[in-house]
């Protein structure tokens, strides 16, 4: 005999409970309902027909792309129908984002990151109006809509959908797969904003059994062209920082594939591969393969033939029509154009990845370094995972064994078990703008953990994997350090003219650097009389439309002429 | 504004050369005019500043300029307007380097 539950309970309380929802819509909507396709003007009545009180939504904000009219639609709900809602959701990037939680919509959230908000969201957390479950990196954030921060509703951004509901997202396709399918497997309610309705698809992002609703937002949803560096602003002392990194490391250590982190520092790295690092005949030798935003910065490199490949997290508004004329670099549909998407893009920084290259604003004495100001709960994206030692790698590759080497001379495990180690650069000058050190005794991270009520300091990379700080002043190589006291020397022996860097003990640094463990420019043959901005190989946005033969289009903002 | 003088002895003296000048008066960016002068074997670097208060750190830059750079029989003049001093330490070097190399093409001809 087999044995039966005492009581009998439904095995499919989430199925049923969206079949609910939708015969609601059906009744609320009526003959305005159409297949799958709703009305702009209906998208309210639709929100509070689907969505129940308390329950987990995700709403698309990515870096870039933004379900903008789904996010400006969640604040016109009536709250006495819709409230205590758990957000989750990789950005919170607009305005509408933190509106839903001052009426009470919402009351939870969890998250990856809050740039343009991180000011506001710290106010909201210290008035008790928002609870944050945690803050996360994206893959983590993804991983848990797998386990336990599933949405029961999503709502996201493409770029056309058919009667259907397949969805095509055109190059910005970021997050919308890992959303559309924790949500769509798991009994739950999937509604895109699109800009326009078809009759076919160009290419299929996102099957239409996916997808729950369709509806044509009145304007196009919002992109933001986030990794656009115009080169006129890049600095001499980010050329100078730029030449140390591809001689003192890139060249080193024979780097093929890698991320880079967004911001001048790593667009003027960009800009000398054609020139700077040409003259050292390291093309072919180093910078092959990336897990990259399509940076505009990039494009000189790419004309030179450094680069092989280019997978990206999402795309960048402008460079549409260059990425369709080189799909021997990119990750090209059949429709021509990019397709991008963040977690796998997150994946391959992690574990495909010798070397993750990035700017900070501060680091302490332990190497750990932080951009969390005072004020502002900014949140962490992509880069703890990009910038950490991906302890689950098993492949080998000669960057990442040369790392592995050094740290194991200096720890003494080389008598144990080789091991590999990702490099993981951090790229700072020492003092900021107005004067503002970089490097400090203790991170502001700590200050703000205890004003907000966090478990932990938020450190974005830990000081244990970080392997080469590299300033105006050279370079340390944390990985040769063989004490504690050495570390904290070496990591001073760049800190420039900061506190941090004015109480180094000289002998001890001139020692760490007799052991090349810490190196100065001239220690690397670089010549300062070469830093100047005619190493760039583009000094304008204009140069690198030049450089693509214009296929690059920028956007206004960056136009001057 | 502030003025600042330093002075350093114990430099190598160069013969005379052309003097040179780099930079611009940016925001954010400074000029170094080096150029020869009858000190006695010193250096000496005269820096006015639009951002105050910074005296500490500009001798600790200047001092360790002088350390990988000792010149002699050389004035220094610096017009500041809040270069970080990664900015002043690559002018200087810059600055020394191309009044170095100017001396050493001049001294190789017949």
């Amino acid at each position: 005999m087999t044995a039966r539950p005492a009581v009998a309970r439904a095995w499919d309380e989430q199925a049923q409970g969206r079949a609910q929802r939708l015969v609601r819509v059906a009744g609320r909507l009526g003959k305005r309902l159409s297949g799958k396709v709703v009305a702009a003007a209906d998208i309210v009545p639709l929100l509070e027909s689907v969505i129940e009180p308390g329950d987990r939504v995700c709403l698309e904000g990515n870096n870039q792309k933004q379900a903008d009219f789904l996010a400006k639609a969640l604040t016109r709900v009536d709250p006495k129908l819709v409230h205590d809602l758990h957000m989750v959701q990789s950005v919170l990037a607009l305005p509408e984002h933190l509106d839903v939680f001052d009426s009470g919509i919402a009351t939870r959230l969890d998250f990856s990151f809050s740039g343009p908000q991180a000011a506001r969201l710290a106010k909201l957390v210290s008035d008790g109006r928002i609870a944050i479950g945690a803050i996360h990196t994206y893959l983590e954030l993804f991983g848990r809509y797998f386990v336990d921060l599933t949405p029961r509703v999503s709502l996201v951004a493409a770029q056309a959908a058919d009667a259907e509901g397949n969805l095509y997202t055109g190059p910005n396709t970021e997050d919308t797969p890992v959303i559309a399918e924790a949500t769509a497997f798991k009994g739950g309610i999937v509604i895109a904003q699109v800009n326009e309705i078809v009759a076919k698809v160009p290419r299929v992002d996102i099957p239409g059994d996916w997808v729950t609703y369709v509806v044509q937002s009145p304007r196009p949803h919002f992109i933001e062209p986030l990794f656009t560096r115009d080169p006129a602003q890049i600095s001499e002392i980010q050329v100078l920082m730029a030449m140390m990194a591809i001689k003192g490391i890139y060249a080193e250590y024979g780097v093929q594939r890698l991320n880079h982190g967004i911001g001048f520092d790593t667009a003027a790295i960009e800009l000398l591969l054609p020139t700077y690092a040409a003259s050292l005949g390291l093309k072919g030798r180093i910078c092959k393969h990336w897990a990259l935003n399509p940076h505009p910065a990039l494009i000189p490199a790419i004309e030179a033939g450094f680069v092989e490949s280019v997978h990206s997290f999402g795309s960048e508004l402008g460079m549409e029509d260059y990425i369709a004329a080189r799909s021997d670099v990119f990750f090209n549909g059949p429709d021509g154009s990019l397709r991008s998407n963040r977690a796998f893009c997150q994946t391959a920084g992690h574990y495909a990845c010798d070397m993750f290259i990035g700017s900070t604003l501060q680091i302490d004495l332990g190497g750990n370094s932080s951009t969390a100001t005072l004020g502002r709960i900014s949140g962490f994206g992509g880069a703890p995972n990009m910038g950490s030692d991906a302890r689950g790698r098993r492949h080998a590759s000669a960057a990442w064994l040369k790392a592995g080497a050094e740290a194991a001379g200096a720890t003494r495990e080389g008598r144990g078990m080789p091991r590999g180690r990702k490099l993981v650069v951090q790229l700072v000058e020492t003092f900021r703008e107005h004067m503002q050190p970089a490097f400090v005794e203790r991170l502001d991270a700590w200050t703000l953990a205890e004003s907000a009520g966090m478990a932990l300091p938020p450190v974005m990379i830990y000081g244990d994997d970080v392997t080469h700080i590299l300033t105006e002043e050279g370079i340390a190589n944390l990985l040769l350090c063989r004490t504690e006291e050495e570390r904290e020397q070496a990591i001073r022996g760049v800190a420039g003219y900061t506190q941090v860097g004015l109480a180094r003990d000289h002998r001890l640094v001139e020692n760490l650097r007799d052991r090349g463990v810490i190196r100065r420019a001239e220690d690397m043959g670089v010549d300062k009389r070469m830093a100047t901005r005619d190493l760039l190989a583009a000094r304008s946005i204009k140069d690198l439309v030049r450089a693509s033969g214009g296929l690059y289009k920028p956007p206004q903002q960056f136009r001057n002429w | 504004m502030e003025r600042l003088e330093f002075r350093f002895i114990g430099g190598r003296a160069l013969e005379p050369a052309a003097a040179r000048l780099v930079g611009v008066v940016g925001s954010g960016n400074l000029e170094v005019l080096v150029e020869s002068a009858a000190l006695n074997g010193a250096c000496t670097v005269e820096v006015n500043t639009a951002a105050e208060g910074f005296g500490a750190i500009w001798n600790a830059v200047v001092t360790d300029f002088f350390a990988r750079h000792p010149l002699g029989d050389v004035r220094i003049s610096i017009n500041d307007n809040g270069a970080t001093p990664a900015i002043v330490s690559l002018r200087l070097d810059q600055a020394a380097e191309e009044f170095a190399a100017a001396v050493s093409v001049r001294d190789k001809q017949p």
